[in-house]
């Protein structure tokens, strides 16, 4: 991890040329994104666009066939502690013997390293980030016993308590009540006020532009993406959303021999 | 109490006891990872894919030596786990597929190699065939000194890398993003579980040794909230499960030692998921009980305050038969518990009528704040 030059360090996220396969099928296919800092960027698309994907190719999380992902200019392995992440609910097992406290302690694992415990700091930063969500008073509970609301807040209070300037979030507003989205948006919108750059996987299409400043329009190749006000038209939806099944179920080749150079 | 301690002198039964308490103390903190893991069924998997690399370290000791046996039976496990590995990534096998294909191939090389030895009729071979049930009683010093070895390396392992454990078990996308390696962690705790399987091969045997690793995470799981306790508890459990049966099929009829351990642990299980507080069906059943008759309780309340507004008298007497027709159900015991807390009192009305009963000031006040909370509640 030593200084590699950096490679368009004013994007807060540069994606070039990234295509992942499962199987051979193409999930994402010769995507370029970039974001620039300081933007609440949502990523649309139907299911099965490559949302999820592409956020756990920017982590690391899956191994790409081609391209390249750049977080401020320098590799995720080199930016891990500027990288807040917050996975989609059904993820886990909330049926996991802890508390909502232990679960945000995670959130400081990373900078921690191994072999140390977290302490009096940790939890006191835990305890912050919960009442930042508005749970303290559910720190002692145990997480089998929260809300889905309430465990969305524990999920994005573990991404506090890393204290990142990107954050990627996948579906925070999935399946939560209507208080509790309003006390995300805030949150998410708090923080790109105070300079941090938000990627969120959103499938809501109605609340687009209320929410987001920016916006990626994905359907395993990148339709448009920009501010929101430019990309958010009908005729980028149509091309996302109605030809779902053709674009995955096309050669993807046909596709780059088209739509490339 | 004195035939007790006597038995406790015996060295057999003192290297039975101090061998099921390794076995326990293993198996339930190694258990709780694979049981929250959901790979129990790996555990069975191991556990029979086992029987081969005992085979394979008996003849290759040329008797019965433990520690070969044991370092077979591990290597064996966790060859057949890689296997079962490859079979889900490599081809679309699912999970539950792969694990059932590798436990049947493994544990048939396991009993081709067991009859082909048996066969041999090497005078040597005596007792193998008890490390497919089990069998406490032929536990010796120099095995314990490879079950206890085995049980602080896992404690040691489990102490050092807790969080990381923990982290990789709950959440493990999370875990690889904030840059732990979640294969390598996979294949520890993995390789952990075949040891906690290989500790119990004398005692229980490969053919139950993965109930030994299940069970008392699964019975432990009822009890607390908190992974800690689990593993303490699960230790616990398999403990007592271990000791007690080791202990009753070495005395009391000299039954095969697995499954009375297995059982054992299993009478614990059934406890706990019945009587646990706060997850126990029991449990579950009473405070559903308690709550249909807090519910009885504050409609008769509130029929009898609504009762009072309909006549404009806050003191009006209501008799019982009004209040049972009107619930359709015998309000006498919800009557009584309400004039306990001090909400009714009966009151004299006519004297050929049945008891009547009238708000209390505290009773009026109670009724209002349901009435409102109702209200609330639909606005």
């Amino acid at each position: 991890m030593t200084a590699a030059p950096l490679h368009e360090p004013d994007l807060a996220l540069h994606v070039e040329d990234l295509t992942v396969s499962y199987q051979g099928k193409p999930v994402l296919w010769d995507v370029d994104v970039d974001i620039p800092p300081g933007v609440m960027a949502a990523v649309v698309g139907p299911n099965g666009a490559g949302k999820s994907t592409l956020v756990k190719a920017v982590l690391d999380l899956v191994r790409p066939t081609a391209g390249h992902v750049r977080l401020f200019g320098a590799p995720y392995a080199a930016m891990r502690r500027e990288v807040g992440y917050v996975p989609q609910r059904s993820a886990v097992d909330w049926d996991f013997p802890t508390t909502a406290l232990d679960v945000v302690q995670m959130g400081r694992y990373g900078h921690l390293g191994w072999f140390r415990r977290p302490g009096r700091r940790e939890r006191e930063m835990a305890l912050e980030a919960l009442d930042r969500v508005g749970i303290a008073d559910l720190a002692q509970r145990q997480i089998s016993q929260l809300s889905g609301g309430q465990q969305q807040r524990v999920f994005l209070a573990r991404a506090l308590v890393q204290d990142a300037r990107l954050y990627l979030l996948d579906e925070p507003m999935a399946g939560v009540d209507a208080p509790t989205e309003r006390a995300v948006v805030e949150l998410l919108q708090e923080l790109r006020d105070a300079g941090r750059t938000l990627v969120v996987v959103h499938h809501d299409l109605q609340t687009v532009r209320d929410y987001f400043d920016w916006l990626i329009v994905l359907n395993v190749r990148v339709i448009d993406q920009g501010p929101v006000d430019r990309v958010y038209t009908a005729a980028n939806l149509r091309r996302a959303y109605g030809g779902q099944i053709a674009l995955i179920e096309r050669p993807a080749v046909d596709d780059d021999a088209r739509g490339a150079s | 109490m004195d035939g007790l301690l006597t038995l406790l002198g015996d060295h057999t039964v003192q290297n039975v006891v101090l061998g099921a308490i390794f076995l326990g103390v293993t198996s339930g903190v190694l258990g709780s990872f694979a049981v929250l893991r959901q790979q129990s069924l790996l555990g069975d998997t191991l556990a029979h894919a086992a029987l081969p690399g005992v085979c394979l370290g008996f003849l290759v000791a040329g008797g019965r030596e433990l520690g070969f046996i044991l370092a077979g039976a591990l290597v064996t496990a966790v060859l057949a786990a890689l296997l079962m590995l490859v079979l889900t990534r490599r081809s679309r096998l699912k999970t539950d597929a792969g694990l059932g294909t590798a436990l049947g191939f493994s544990f048939a090389v396991g009993v081709v190699l067991l009859t082909y030895i048996q066969n041999t009729g090497d005078a040597a071979q005596g007792g193998l065939d008890s490390f497919l049930f089990g069998q406490a009683a032929a536990t010796l010093r120099s095995d314990l000194w490879i079950m206890g070895g085995i049980m602080v390396a896992a404690l040691a392992l489990v102490a050092a890398f807790w969080k990381e454990f923990k982290l990789v078990t709950f959440d493990p996308l999370y875990a690889g993003a904030t840059g732990l390696p979640v294969t390598l962690l996979d294949v520890v705790l993995t390789t952990m579980i075949a040891l906690a399987v290989v500790v119990g091969l004398q005692m229980v045997g490969v053919v139950l040794m993965a109930s030994m690793v299940i069970a008392p995470a699964v019975a432990a799981r009822q009890w607390v909230t908190r992974l800690e306790h689990m593993v303490v508890a699960a230790a616990a459990v398999g403990v007592v499960a271990g000791t007690g049966g080791a202990l009753l099929s070495a005395l009391v009829a000299n039954l095969a030692t697995g499954p009375v351990i297995v059982l054992t642990a299993s009478a614990l299980v059934l406890i706990s998921i019945l009587a646990a507080p706060g997850r126990g069906l029991l449990w579950e059943q009473l405070a559903r009980w308690r709550a249909r008759r807090a519910l009885r309780g504050r409609q008769v309340l509130t029929t009898l305050y609504e009762l009072s507004a309909e006549h404009r008298d806050p003191h009006y007497p209501a008799e019982r038969g009004t209040l049972n027709t009107f619930h359709g159900l015998d309000t006498r015991a919800a009557l009584a518990r309400l004039e306990r807390r001090g909400l009714v009192q009966r009151v004299r009305h006519m004297p050929d009528e049945g008891p009547h009963w009238e708000l209390t000031a505290a009773g009026r006040e109670e009724a209002r704040r349901t009435l409102a909370q109702l209200g609330a509640a639909e606005a």
